[in-house]
């Protein structure tokens, strides 16, 4: 792995670049130039990164998260809370947005940025609940004929008992029939990592984007690896075999287009990030929104019908 | 003429597996007299196992059995047509190790994937059924068990029967990655679509249902039924005690569990796997026939 130690030399350049601020000295002004270059040449060391690299960049502490893409890309959010059955669950966001002036539904993992936020969140490990949310704002939409935008980020559904009690399988199996059906444009964007059912179960879009940075497995390269070789350190192994990057699922036909990352990762400049990510979903939102709701169930279905055939 | 002589050939050669591998590996029972429980360790005669359709005549331990030994039971005789037999698992990863590992488990099990889906009559009704089976690669689902049971599903929907899987999974094929997570999509979008043209779909829950299978087709059915005793769950019972660091309590996971939480319509003993179906597609005559 290349990118920990990248990411560590950048951060002292930009560092040392803010002490520099403002100094007009002909030593100073030497030495930003200096460290641009420097810093300019270590990202562009960037361009091919391992899959190893790019799950750390997918799970980056810094990364944006679904409330970064709700603030910069949408206005008016309105957020809509519970299942209406047992509980709510804050591991998964949702509500209504308008998304260039037009009503939309938002729905998506959510993480924290530091240990309470992820305590809060669960870590971004949704409960039946979670999901059962997520479809009860998917069927309104439905309803109201609003666009669906869904932002996968999860390192699985939430392997406790409670999950289990009231019916992880059945409610992640239910979203996956429901939105197979569903008769308004679906896009799901894989922000981060996108780990098994738990991801799929916001997944069953018309068209899938991936971040260029992020990933989308059958299961987390750790326990992926402790599952076949009985060993979760040989996870970078695994990550490696897996074939789980954005730009491997675009070769097989899962993700239809990758979304363009700044150099080093998001982290490192988000306002690049949204504006690329901006440019893709209005180019696919205008194409699905051309179809009607029969056309777009047909496509969805045909879409996971085709693969593995 | 030809034609007939094919079918009654393949009715013989049904029979044949049907018997052989009746329980547990492919070969076993055959031989032995006395077959010992793995669960109480005592032995019984291999013909009170068989009366007792692989239920164990001492503990009522339920004795995994072959899928073709399963549809053996439930459809009339002779009334047995496989789908899709051919087809099998793809190493669309060139995953290491992994087309060898397909080799060995399909000289072991005589098997070509761990789903075997069929045309048969119950009582003279017509259906479809697919078996999951957990001897091919603990059952798991990769393109080849996605691809057979959405086949399944679109052939019962077009020819408008009545659908019955078996399931018994130890969740995702590993070795077939995100292929093997979107056929969980797959397969519960070909469910969604035939229940929306009103078919009955009965999902038999058997030992063990779990991961990506219980996520996916295994918790759509209109009628959900299990056999007595298995595991059936989304995360395996070892991962979570490993994330909730205590252990599980007995028959957590379990049917009678399942049951108690509301997520299965009843238990059904192996006895009465067949009566009860029959009785279902009775009750289900009109299914399909929606009043305009
Ligand atoms: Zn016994």
């Amino acid at each position: 792995m290349i990118i920990k130690d990248v990411l560590q030399q950048v951060e002292s350049i930009d560092a040392r670049l803010c002490e520099l601020k403002g100094d007009r000295t002909a030593g100073a002004l030497a030495e930003v130039s200096r460290l641009q270059r420097r810093r300019a040449e270590l990202l562009a060391g960037c361009i091919r990164l391992k899959a190893e690299d790019k799950v750390f960049l997918a799970r980056h502490p810094r990364r944006p998260k679904i409330d970064d893409y709700i603030a910069a890309l949408f206005t008016n959010f309105f957020e809509q809370r519970g299942d209406r059955q047992c509980k709510e669950d804050a591991s998964i966001l949702g509500g209504i947005a308008l998304y260039k002036g037009q009503p939309v539904t938002v729905i998506g993992h959510r993480k924290g940025s530091d240990l309470a936020g992820n305590m809060k969140y669960n870590f971004g490990m949704p409960g039946p609940e979670g999901y059962r949310k997520a479809l009860r704002l998917m069927k309104q939409a439905d309803k109201f004929g609003r666009p669906i935008i869904t932002f996968i980020d999860t390192p699985g559904a939430y392997p406790g008992m409670e999950a289990e009690e009231r019916g992880q399988g059945e409610a992640i199996a239910r979203n996956l029939a429901e939105m197979s059906q569903l008769t308004v444009p679906v896009i799901a964007v894989v922000t981060g990592e996108g780990s098994s059912g738990g991801a799929l179960a916001l997944g069953v879009a018309n068209h899938i984007l991936m971040l260029e940075n992020a990933v989308y497995s059958v299961l987390s390269p750790e326990g992926f690896a402790s599952i076949l070789w009985k060993d979760a350190s040989r996870s970078g192994e695994a990550c490696e075999i897996m074939k789980l990057t954005a730009q491997d699922l675009l070769k097989f036909g899962v993700a239809e287009e990758v979304v363009p990352e700044p150099l080093g990762g998001a982290q490192l400049d988000p306002n690049a990030l949204f504006a690329s990510l901006d440019a893709a979903l209005e180019k696919n939102l205008t194409a699905l929104r051309r179809m009607n709701g029969a056309a777009l169930q047909a496509q969805r279905y045909k879409k996971f019908r085709q693969i593995g055939q | 003429m030809e034609n007939i002589f094919k079918r009654f050939g393949a009715a013989r050669r049904f029979d044949r597996r049907a018997r052989t591998e009746a329980a547990g590996s492919a070969t076993p029972w055959r031989e032995t007299v006395f077959v010992t429980c793995p669960k109480c360790e005592r032995r019984a005669a291999r013909q009170n196992w068989a009366e007792s359709l692989y239920v164990c005549p001492n503990c009522g331990h339920y004795q995994t059995i072959g899928g073709y030994y399963r549809l053996s039971l439930i459809f009339d005789h002779g009334s047995f047509r496989e789908l899709n037999e051919r087809i099998t698992a793809a190493d669309l990863l060139h995953f290491p190790g992994y087309s060898e590992k397909l080799l060995i488990q399909k000289r072991k099990t005589g098997l070509s994937e761990a789903v075997v889906t069929a045309t048969g009559r119950i009582d003279g009704m017509p259906v479809v059924a697919a078996v999951l089976d957990s001897r091919f690669f603990m059952g798991s689902m990769g393109t080849g068990v996605g691809e057979k049971v959405t086949l399944a599903v679109e052939y019962a929907a077009a020819k408008k029967l009545p659908l019955i899987i078996f399931s018994a999974s130890g969740g995702a094929r590993m070795q077939e990655g995100i292929f093997s997570l979107m056929q969980m999509a797959k397969t519960s979008a070909a469910i969604a679509k035939f229940s929306a043209g009103g078919g009955l779909f009965i999902s038999y829950l058997t030992h063990p249902t779990t991961g990506g299978v219980t996520a996916s087709f295994a918790s759509l059915g209109d009628i959900t039924l299990a056999e007595p005793g298995a595991l059936i769950g989304f995360a395996g019972p070892r991962v979570i005690e490993q994330t909730i660091g205590q252990k599980l309590p007995d028959g957590f996971q379990r049917s009678e569990f399942l049951e108690e939480h509301g997520f299965v319509d009843q238990i059904v003993p192996r006895s009465e796997m067949r009566a009860t179906l029959s009785k279902l597609l009775r009750l289900h005559t009109t299914a399909g026939r929606r009043h305009a």
